[in-house]
């Protein structure tokens, strides 16, 4: 232990003498030690939306600290001040014990603190040990990444994240990513390590590593604040707990005091649907199977750099069924969906939507041929956020009559099918004229749904449909879901969340790799088993591929 | 506990504040003034006499009116057509070439191709054979983007220079009109060439032309499929994908028209103004195009009203180098500050600025 | 073809070098502005800016070193205003960059009136390095050239070394690739990109020094004849490293000496035919350039045209 303690120090040691307020926390917390975090009566606003409204947040030395929450309940936005990233408008930062006033990232980097963030901030074309590098200061000018490399994979045994770091960024698993974005933060010296829903992008089995890892790290004495809406792994892993809700804290606790209910009740503010709060005994009301409405049979992709990422996917779904395609994130989910769509080339293989071949058909032709398409990025995607919301619903349909008057623009019959979207999915709006992107991330999810579904599609694929999205939305998405089912559509819905798939679909193809790795019903379906699947094993594949 | 930082931050308003993008605009250009201003003393003259002078030379006198609404047609001709490029994000700064293009195939019809018909003939068909000359300028550099993805405002520029030269070669060489004594340019177009004037000043028919452009265009692009397709495109190639619109279509179509449009305006100043095809046909015309439609906003309506500002400081720029023989290249100049200080100023009508520290916001230049 | 002699080859490759260093200048200059994530349309604007204030400082100080100084300040001064209004105030940076361009046109020709044609009391001279100059064919091509052009050399290479090997150059490459990134691990994106952009400037500033104090000495309106744009689409040529920029800078240069050579020999082509060749040779190898990097992604940088700004996210 302090072998690698004393290497951490001599990488970056700038970065401890710049902070003396930070102890190692190797050093057994006394009960008079200050808190490692405490952020005091902080306050946030982004234009009209608080987000950090009178927020008191506060972590100890050795302890992983859950900050639990829905979409947009102001928890990133306080751990984004946490790491400099943001200036509060007001309220106090103090870190083990001393207050802090961070003008930029660099400065929370030195006083110890570490984020793992969803999205990591790792530059793709450069190695592991260039990407720690980059955080390193007072290192001679050259590019000398041997010292690195060899630290490197030290640290990686020493916490059980081994990882090649000689290896470009962008050759790596998602999972790995992560190794590398916590080693990074360990060689830099942090104390305080800050993961952002870090299981979402995971397997079962790489999230009971990242777990034990987090243990771990607490144990020998590292503040862990662990940011998630699963609340069985805040369960089984945190110390403490914080719930915020609309940008207020609404209670702490701790997994001995409370339960996935209560811990519900306090991020929603009401009692959810028993199926929303424990996704397992979501109701499947049967519904008859219609005939196959999307069948794709040997279909192959290239992804953007070019080399393959479908590698023969042979799948069917019904009519009223939905189709679950679970999977790491980077193993042919997009391809699919893109290819499917008509908005990525097949090199090989058959899209047929009711029969009818749709291989490399024109995005237009395909969405005519009766498939909706609830994009991955959709305010990249599926809605242009500086247009307003009548342009934004016309997407679809601007050629048809009535909103198309031969070559022009029918502006009545745009006016009354925009609102007819608006009311159809209770879009929340100041009205039509508004520009998209100043609406939430539930409602433009709810106005793109609204849209897609408007034609009644024989074949829906969604992707990620309630990513980012607030719970009151999320569950108003799911029954639109559940509709469609009911009325007969062929939904393929492609999510990393598991819960969500398990939720919703009547049976779940994993994706490995481009390959379909197996396909088990959602019913009483296994996460372990699914967890394989996930990670590609040769063993579960064999035995049920 | 006491407020932790002070200070001030940009914070980007939910839509452009009305107010602010209409007041915004004219700070920005007396502001613009006001720094060209510092460029003229720097440069040893009075400010204050050389705006005056400007204003007068352009606006004194009904021949300086004329000749400000005869330098507003090419302005507002090209202006169009590089704005509609613009719309989609399709940085078309060939619109000097497009106008040269323009006016050779123009030329080529009033000399070589309708030289007896009349002018109803002979019009018509300057026209449509500059509009196919500016199109097929336009359409290279399109062809180039939508099938090989090459960026087009490279292209487009490098067009310009081959466009010159090739005018060069024309009136120095096969079409050398050979009772010139030696100075290059085409012979006279015959009389049906000629654009009517207004009255006995030299305003011509293009100016009409640019005109029922710019309200054609207006409609077009605000009220057709076709225009809602481009603002999308414009917007986002990812969704337009995602829509499944012809973008390859659509972009070989906004070139070319594009470049037609210019080229209208190189046909207008052969058969307006020089009655032939001569070196020097245009003093960057095409260039200013591209600060006329983004003072605009690439509104064509809009266009109409900046042509008209900017052919002010044209007019005035020659005029000075009459009157006080100053070079006329301060008109450039201070084209290019004003469109430095309206980027700069444009921001205001995105962003306000909020002090941090404070509960309450504090707003500047901004409304709602 | 009897021109096709290996003497005329020779002068014609070390003419290739000469006319070639103003292009490589300015596109060293553009290569670094765009990794850092910044694209400056402007060039051509501060090549014009950087061949006046040279030409002017030579005037009045006899100095060619100065005067190249001088270039150098008027360019970073050009870069600023774009730097100003791209990473500053996040404005579109094509249209920004067109601004530079027609304000550097518009401002050169308004300030530089007084000394239109007026000739230069010295310019740039050759200057044989001793030893290298006497090996065979390479001396002659590349070691009996201008300060100027050894200048160039070095400048390429610095920036070549700097890029690839030091930890300077892996923040640069940093910002221009995922400056959020950067970002986070304390890296002050916007205050490097401005300075990046500044020294593209002054990069460029100097290559209009390379043509108004050693190629076409003196100063004449529009003395850059495109020669930014040139540079701009060089860069993609060059695949944003600075040894294939050389490479392709003086392949226009020789373009550009080819066609002097041909005008000075006589062929029968019209000399506005010969004239077009540069502009339609860019045109060529922006093709090429861009059909080669769409099969072994040989990519602009990441970050490439669109501001960093931390606010506009949460």
């Amino acid at each position: 232990m302090m072998p690698i303690q004393g290497m951490a120090d001599a990488a970056a040691p700038p970065a401890m003498e710049a902070t003396p307020a930070v102890t190692p926390p190797s050093d057994t917390p006394t009960p008079d030690r200050p808190p490692a975090i405490a952020l005091l009566d902080i306050s946030k606003r982004f234009g009209p939306t608080v987000a950090n409204d009178h927020v008191t947040f506060v972590a100890k030395w050795g302890e992983v600290h859950a900050l639990v929450g829905e979409n947009g309940a102001g928890k990133s936005t306080l751990m984004s001040i946490l790491a400099g990233l943001y200036r509060p408008d007001s309220g106090t930062v103090v870190i083990d014990g001393t207050e802090q006033r961070f003008r930029a990232p660099r400065d929370a980097i030195s006083v110890g603190i570490g984020m793992v963030y969803q999205h990591f901030m790792l530059v793709e074309p450069f190695t592991v040990a260039e990407n720690v590098l980059l955080g390193v200061r007072n290192s001679s000018h050259l590019i000398n990444t041997k010292d690195i490399e060899r630290d490197l994979t030290a640290l990686g045994e020493r916490y059980q994240l081994q990882v090649d770091p000689t290896a470009p960024v962008w050759q790596l698993s998602v999972g790995e990513q992560q190794r590398v974005e916590i080693l990074r933060l360990l060689y830099l010296g942090a104390r305080i390590l800050v993961f952002d829903e870090p299981t979402a992008v995971l397997t079962p089995q790489e999230s009971d590593s990242l777990l034990a890892t987090m243990r771990s790290l607490a144990a020998e004495g590292f503040c862990v604040v662990f940011i998630s809406h699963k609340l069985d792994e805040v369960l089984t892993v945190s110390d403490r707990i914080t719930v915020m809700r609309r940008g207020r804290v609404s209670g702490e606790t701790t997994p001995a005091e409370t339960d996935r209910r209560s811990l519900a009740r306090m991020m929603v503010g009401r009692d959810l649907a028993e199926y929303v709060e424990h996704p397992d005994v979501e109701p499947h009301p049967p519904v008859a199977l219609g005939p196959v409405r999307l069948q794709l049979t040997d279909l192959r992709a290239n992804g953007e750099n070019g080399l393959p990422a479908l590698n023969g996917v042979s799948l069917e779904v019904h009519g009223g069924e939905v189709l679950g395609i679970a999977g790491v994130a980077g193993n042919g989910q997009r391809e699919l969906a893109e290819v499917i769509t008509g908005l990525r080339p097949a090199s090989g293989g058959r899209v047929a939507i009711e029969g009818k071949d749709l291989t490399n058909a024109n995005a237009r032709t395909v969405a005519r041929g009766g498939v909706a398409h609830i994009p991955e990025d959709r305010l990249a995607t599926g809605l242009v956020g500086a247009m307003d919301l009548s342009e934004n619903a016309i997407l679809r349909d601007y050629e048809e009559s009535p909103i198309a008057r031969g070559s022009f623009l029918n502006a009545g019959a745009i006016a009354a099918f925009t609102d007819l979207l608006i009311r159809k999915q209770d879009v929340k709006t100041p009205g039509r004229w508004a520009r998209v992107r100043t609406l939430s991330g539930g409602n433009q999810q709810k106005l793109l749904l609204a849209r897609e579904l408007a034609g009644d599609p024989k074949v829906i694929i969604a992707v990620h449909p309630t990513r980012g999205v607030d719970v009151g939305a999320s569950e108003a998405i799911h029954q639109s879901l559940r509709d469609q089912r009911a009325r007969g559509a062929a939904t393929l819905l492609i999510s990393e969340d598991l819960d969500e798939l398990l939720a919703l679909s009547d049976r779940i193809a994993v994706l490995y790799e481009g390959r379909v790795t197996g396909i088990v019903p959602a019913a009483g379906a296994d996460r372990e088993h699914l967890g394989l699947l996930m990670a590609g094993d040769e063993a579960q594949v064999g035995a049920h591929g | 506990m006491a407020s932790p930082t002070t200070g001030w931050k940009l914070e980007r308003l939910p839509a452009p504040s009305q107010r602010a993008s209409i007041i915004v605009p004219f700070v920005s250009i007396i502001l613009a003034l006001v720094a060209g201003g510092v460029l003229i003393l720097a440069a040893g003259q009075n400010p204050i006499a050389v705006y005056r002078a400007m204003i007068d030379g352009a606006l004194g006198s009904k021949s300086g009116i004329a000749e400000t609404f005869v330098k507003t047609t090419p302005l507002l001709l090209t202006g169009l057509g590089v704005a509609v490029a613009f719309r989609m994000k399709l940085w078309n700064i060939g619109g000097e070439g497009q106008l040269y293009l323009g006016a050779i195939f123009a030329t080529w019809a009033a000399l070589y191709g309708f030289n007896s018909a009349s002018g109803w003939v002979i019009v018509p068909a300057m026209v449509v054979a500059a509009l196919v000359g500016g199109a097929l300028w336009g359409l290279i550099p399109g062809a180039l983007r939508a099938y090989l993805g090459v960026n087009e405002t490279i292209t487009t520029l490098m067009l310009n220079y081959i466009a010159i030269q090739l005018a060069e070669w024309l009136v120095h060489g096969p079409w050398k009109d050979p009772a010139s004594f030696g100075f290059p340019g085409t012979p006279q177009f015959p009389d049906a060439a000629w654009l009517p004037n207004y009255g006995t000043t030299r305003v011509h028919l293009g100016l009409i032309f640019g005109i029922v452009a710019a309200i054609i265009l207006w409609v077009m692009l605000r009220r057709t499929r076709w225009g809602y397709e481009i603002s999308v495109m414009g917007e986002s190639d990812r969704v337009a994908h995602y829509a499944g619109m012809p973008t390859k279509r659509t972009i070989l179509l906004v070139m070319a028209l594009s470049g037609a449009l210019c080229g209208l305006a190189g046909m207008s100043e052969v058969a307006g103004i020089g009655h032939q095809l001569q070196r020097n046909l245009s003093p960057g015309y095409g260039y200013t195009a591209i600060i006329v439609a983004w003072v605009a906003r690439l509104n064509p309506i809009g266009i109409i009203g900046v042509a008209f500002g900017l052919a002010v400081v044209l007019v005035g720029g020659d005029q000075l180098q009459m009157a006080m023989s100053l070079p006329a290249a301060i008109a450039p100049m201070l084209q290019g500050i004003i469109l430095f200080f309206l980027l700069g100023g444009e921001l205001l009508t995105r962003y306000r600025l909020v002090r941090i520290g404070s509960d309450v916001p504090v707003t500047e230049g901004a409304g709602d | 073809m009897d021109f096709l002699t290996v003497g005329f080859t020779v002068s014609l490759l070390a003419a290739a070098i000469t006319y070639g260093t103003a292009i490589l200048l300015a596109c060293l200059g553009e290569l670094v502005t765009e990794r850092a994530g910044v694209l400056n349309l402007g060039v051509e604007g501060m090549m014009l800016m950087g061949a006046l204030a040279g030409a002017a400082t030579c005037l009045a100080t006899d100095n060619v070193w100065l005067g190249s100084l001088a270039a150098c300040g008027a360019g970073a001064a050009m870069a600023s205003i774009h730097a100003l209004l791209t990473v500053g105030l996040r404005a579109n940076q094509v249209v920004s960059g067109l601004a530079l361009t027609l304000f550097g046109a518009g401002l050169s020709a308004f300030l530089g009136q007084p000394i239109v044609g007026v000739p230069l009391p010295t310019s740039f001279q050759t200057v044989r390095i001793p030893v290298l100059s006497e090996i065979p064919v390479i001396g002659r091509i590349f070691f009996q050239q201008s300060g100027m052009v050894y200048l160039s050399y070095v400048i390429a290479i610095v920036l070549w070394f700097y890029i690839a090997k030091t930890r300077g150059g892996l923040r640069l490459r940093a910002i221009g690739e995922r400056p959020e990134a950067a970002d986070a691990m304390g890296i002050n994106v916007n205050l490097l990109r401005t300075w990046y952009v500044i020294l593209g400037g002054a990069l460029a500033g100097l290559g209009g020094a390379a043509i108004s104090l050693d190629t076409n000495p003196g100063w004449v309106e529009n003395i850059t004849a495109g020669r930014g744009w040139i540079a701009v689409a060089l860069v993609i040529f060059a695949g944003w490293n600075p040894a294939r920029a050389l490479l392709g800078a003086y392949l226009f240069g020789g373009v550009e000496a080819l066609n002097f050579k041909l005008q000075g020999v006589g062929v029968a082509v019209s000399p506005f035919f010969l004239n077009m060749l540069p502009y339609l040779f860019t045109i060529l190898v922006l093709i090429l350039a861009t059909r080669q990097s769409a099969r072994v992604r040989l990519g602009a940088p990441d970050a490439l045209g669109i501001p960093y700004q931390r606010e506009d996210r949460g």
